[in-house]
């Protein structure tokens, strides 16, 4: 059950929204059915799908295993404020260039997680690339696709 | 010809700008005034009577709008999910998809629970009080049809649905009592869950003062839902249901199918005069998305004294599940014994099914859909044949492949295959791979213990169904021809609506490269529609590798009408005779005139404008074409992994994985490839990780992201491929089909390989998933 709606303030995409959620509610339900950020998708409500990863206070997150209440005060990035004035972010652009995604449902996610990957490190090689996307699960493009598309963006941010 | 260029690129996909920014419409994604949320409360037993559906503690619950048993459902006249492929003497279990009075598998629906918010439902679901006299359960295949197994529906003695077979009994017995060597092997072609990343998910609306029902739904073929729906389970007229398959993420085949969700939300939504969401939690995904594979065979191969093969008998039980899905009667026939004769010139080959029912998941089309069954036993007999004769597993293949010269060729396991040249592949891929050189780095690996192994699958697959009359004969209960309508506007641009439907496919893309090209028009002048019922004529939807060669063929068709009656129109236009107008680079000409010309958009607003038609013509510039193919198209090609087992943990490494595929004309190579890569690593992960257990008690023992093993990015490799192309005369663009090779081809190749790396040791044969534990064993038992 769940208990009385409980006051947050966020901030989304450089937008602070001020709500009151019932403290169950998932943070990733927050963003998709409270702020209508669809983006953000939910594969497996278990953490382990990547799907709905975002970026929480500058550290992706699977938005399925955290409660909107924990994010009270939060800085986030979600897949829709990732592209800056209408200019595609480099890893998107990656994404498009090398076919990385087919469906297109896990790829959110999968932008985000690469988002921190090159973060962390600007020249990943393969094998760090594959070991890093090991919490996001792609079912379309075997993996091939979504490493060439990491590598563009390296080598367009660099 | 400007536009030319354009089939045959590696044009970037359309479909990307909304997906990369998050701005992508799933069906989760749609939002109504006043919608509510279902969940549904399942069976945790999987063989019970239901005693007792008690909703009344849920109904009293706060944010609870109503909650439905089965026999509410049943009442209110909704009838049973049909079956959709019907073979002689088939037995076919009554499928309440909100159980009646009793259930027969883990996850069947007892009830439903309809809520304000998802939170809500959920509240109420788990106070829903359900009494089971809980029966015995049988979940393998072979134990459902022995005597004193649990007898699961009344209407299928000894848990038989079908017994169907193909190919000429005796004289496969005669072949194989004269043959010199005869090769014989058990295999299991284990159970797998599709997993596609987008949960399925439904949106019922129904407008009272219309009568109309608008359903939103993850579907790979909105119009078969539509028509499965109405006219099967809630006798709805079609004309007033309107299904809408926004972006699918991903289907794998399982969202083909007509399941329980989007029928109950659908009428739920007719009871409640409000509009009823579902989405599927992963658990559920696992628990009650269409299974694939469960096959246990019996297989001999027979060959003669040059190692030719001379005969192949196969005897297979398919375990169904508790219902028949779908399609489910199609998968292991029709799309697994025409199969097995492969590449290869098989003189005699018998193949006899059993389609059992077990208290489990219902099994149906599984990305392959049969093709990768069939492969797999093909393959793994080639290699076990070939090292029981001492030929090299590549040389035996091609002794053994159908040649150039026989084509179109005919098996005797009645496809006639359309065109084929399998030695270029199987030569591209033992050069790529640098196969002597492999040899040579086995046998010095070996020397200082280190276990690599090569694995081929010289396969071929039967794809883009298919002629309509030909699957009628064999019990389809749908023709399998598809539509496409190609609409004009007056300033000159194209809509083309296509009765196939992308889940990742990038039909938007490719299919506007195609009409671009057809009507010598920019590609951005070309708009593709699909997935949505009140815009498409009608469909047959994307499965089987279908949507190029069959619904691309329709679009081809029908921009052939529209070009015609352009002729006919720039003919009158330019005072000239219709048979000396030609089309090129996007203008009517006349013949030997340079200079009076007409362009397609002039011509295309004259269609409008009609002020000065030829006498007769109507007005418009539009077409509708209905594509009925005149056979199946057969894609092949050779596949080659290699990997390294550790002895010491059992583990398998993918090292290398060559694919050389040959699927006709290719109209967007970078999207092919991208498939290919994609049903590697499926097929891949049925040889090494995915695995579908069940308990006696019929328990799924990886129910879940945590248990069942999709493989991750680190667990594949790069992929090398390459193509031939040999086009196919079945359609006019020569087109064979992608989408399954990869899937198809990989699983044999990778066992295949991981065979070949345990062969010193004296292992000839293991049962997949090729998994640590499993080869550990193995190797502890031999010492």
């Amino acid at each position: 059950m769940g208990g009385p709606a409980v006051k947050i303030q966020v901030k989304v995409n450089g937008t602070a929204h001020t709500s009151e959620v019932e403290p169950r509610l998932l943070l990733v339900h927050y963003l998709r059915d409270v702020l209508n950020l669809t983006g953000t998708h939910v594969g497996c409500d278990t953490s382990q799908c990547g799907a709905c990863t975002i970026m929480v206070n500058g550290r992706s997150t699977k938005a399925c295993n955290m409660f909107a209440v924990q994010a009270d005060g939060a800085d986030i990035l979600t897949i829709e404020g990732l592209a800056k004035d209408g200019k595609l972010h480099p890893i998107q652009e990656g994404f498009w260039e090398k076919h990385g995604l087919q469906c297109g449902f896990c790829t959110p996610g999968m932008i985000m997680t690469a988002y921190q990957l090159l973060q962390r490190h600007k020249q990943p090689s393969e094998t760090e690339i594959r070991h890093f996307l090991e919490g996001n699960l792609c079912r379309c493009t075997g993996y091939h696709n979504i490493v060439k598309a990491i590598q563009y963006a390296a080598e367009k941010m660099a | 010809m400007a536009q030319a260029k354009l089939f045959g690129s590696s044009i970037k996909r359309r479909e990307d700008p909304r997906m990369i920014t998050g701005r992508g419409l799933y069906t989760d994604d749609v939002k109504l005034p006043g919608q509510t949320y279902a969940v549904f409360v399942r069976s945790p037993h999987a063989h019970a009577r239901v005693r007792r559906v008690d909703l009344s503690r849920a109904k009293g619950m706060s944010g609870v709008v109503a909650a439905y048993s089965g026999k509410d459902m049943a009442q209110g006249g909704v009838g049973p999910l049909p079956c959709g492929w019907l073979l002689p003497d088939i037995k076919i279990p009554e499928f309440r998809g909100v159980a009646t009075d009793k259930v027969n598998f883990v996850g069947h629906a007892v009830a439903v629970v309809i809520g304000e918010t998802p939170y809500a439902a959920r509240d109420g679901a788990d106070q829903v009080v359900v009494d089971y006299d809980v029966l015995p359960a049988v979940t393998n295949g072979e134990k459902a049809v022995q005597p004193g197994a649990p007898q699961i529906h009344d209407n299928a003695p000894g848990n038989v649905s079908f017994r169907w077979s193909i190919g000429d009994k005796d004289k496969t017995a005669a072949a194989i009592k004269g043959a010199v060597r005869v090769v014989k092997q058990r295999l299991i072609n284990h159970r797998l869950i599709p997993n596609a990343i987008e949960p399925r998910a439904s949106m019922a609306s129904y407008n009272s003062a219309t009568g109309e029902l608008t359903l939103w739904v993850t579907s790979q073929n909105p119009h078969v839902h539509r028509l499965l729906m109405a006219a099967f389970v809630l006798g709805m007229p079609e004309h007033k249901v309107r299904v809408i398959a926004p972006d699918v993420g991903g289907g794998f085949g399982s969202k083909i199918f007509l399941y329980p969700e989007e029928v109950t939300v659908s009428w739920a939504s007719k009871q409640l005069g409000r509009p009823v969401k579902w989405t599927a939690e992963r658990r559920e995904s696992f628990l009650t998305d269409a299974h694939g594979r469960d096959h246990i065979t019996e297989a001999e191969m027979a060959v003669d004294r040059d190692g030719k093969i001379v005969a192949l008998r196969v005897h297979t039980n398919a375990n169904l599940g508790a219902y028949l899905s779908t399609f489910a009667p199609l998968i292991p026939t029709f799309l697994y014994g025409p199969l097995l004769s492969g590449a290869y010139k098989i003189p005699e080959i018998y193949c006899e099914v059993i389609g059992s029912l077990t208290n489990t998941t219902p099994v149906d089309a599984y990305r392959g859909a049969g093709r990768p069954e069939a492969t797999y036993l093909l393959e793994r007999m080639c290699d076990l044949t070939a090292k029981a004769i001492g030929t090299d597993v590549a040389e035996f293949r091609r002794k053994n492949f159908v040649p150039a010269s026989a084509f179109p060729y005919q098996t005797p396991v009645a496809f006639l295959y359309d065109s084929g040249n399998y030695e270029p592949a199987l030569d591209r891929a033992l050069q790529m791979i640098d196969y002597r050189k492999f040899r040579s780095d086995q046998e010095a690996a070996r020397k200082k213990g280190r276990y690599l192994g090569i694995g081929f699958a010289t396969y071929i697959e039967a794809c883009g169904p298919a002629p309509s009359q030909v699957a009628g004969a064999l019990g389809a209960q749908a023709g399998l021809w598809e539509s496409a309508q190609v609409r004009v506007t007056p300033t000159g641009k194209v809509t083309v609506y296509t009765g196939s439907h992308s889940h990742g496919q990038g039909h938007e893309t490719t299919f506007a490269q195609l009409a671009a090209d057809e009507l010598q028009v920019p590609f951005e002048d070309v708009e593709i529609v699909h997935g949505d019922t009140a815009q498409i004529p009608f469909g047959m939807g994307t499965y089987g590798s279908r949507s190029a060669a069959v619904g691309g063929s329709a679009i081809y068709s029908a921009i052939g009408k529209i070009k015609d009656k352009g002729k006919k129109i720039a003919a009158h236009l330019l005072e000239a005779s219709e048979a000396d107008i030609e089309y090129q680079e996007g203008k009517f000409g006349v013949r030997g005139s340079p200079g009076r010309v007409k362009t397609f958009a002039e011509v295309a607003l004259m269609a409008y404008l009609a002020h000065n038609l030829p006498k007769g013509l109507e007005p418009g510039l539009e077409a509708t074409s209905f594509w009925d193919p005149t056979n199946f198209v057969f894609p092949f090609g050779t596949h080659i992994a290699i990997v390294e087992v550790s002895t010491k943990t059992g583990k398998v490494k993918l090292v290398r994985y060559v694919a050389v595929d040959d699927v006709g004309n290719v109209i967007n190579p970078m999207i092919v490839d991208g498939m290919v890569h994609g049903g590697i690593a499926q097929g891949v992960a049925q040889a090494l990780y995915e695995y579908a257990a069940y308990d006696d008690n019929g328990q799924l023992q990886s129910g879940s992201m945590m248990d069942y093993a999709l493989p991750k990015a680190d667990d594949l490799v790069s992929y090398e491929t390459d193509r031939t192309v040999t086009p196919s005369p079945v359609n006019p663009m020569g087109i064979k089909g992608a989408g399954e090779t990869g899937t198809i081809a990989s699983t044999a190749a990778v066992a295949n390989a991981v065979m070949d790396a345990l062969a010193p040791l004296g292992i000839s044969h293991l049962d997949m998933p090729l998994t640590p534990a499993r080869i550990w064993a193995a190797i502890q038992s031999k010492h």
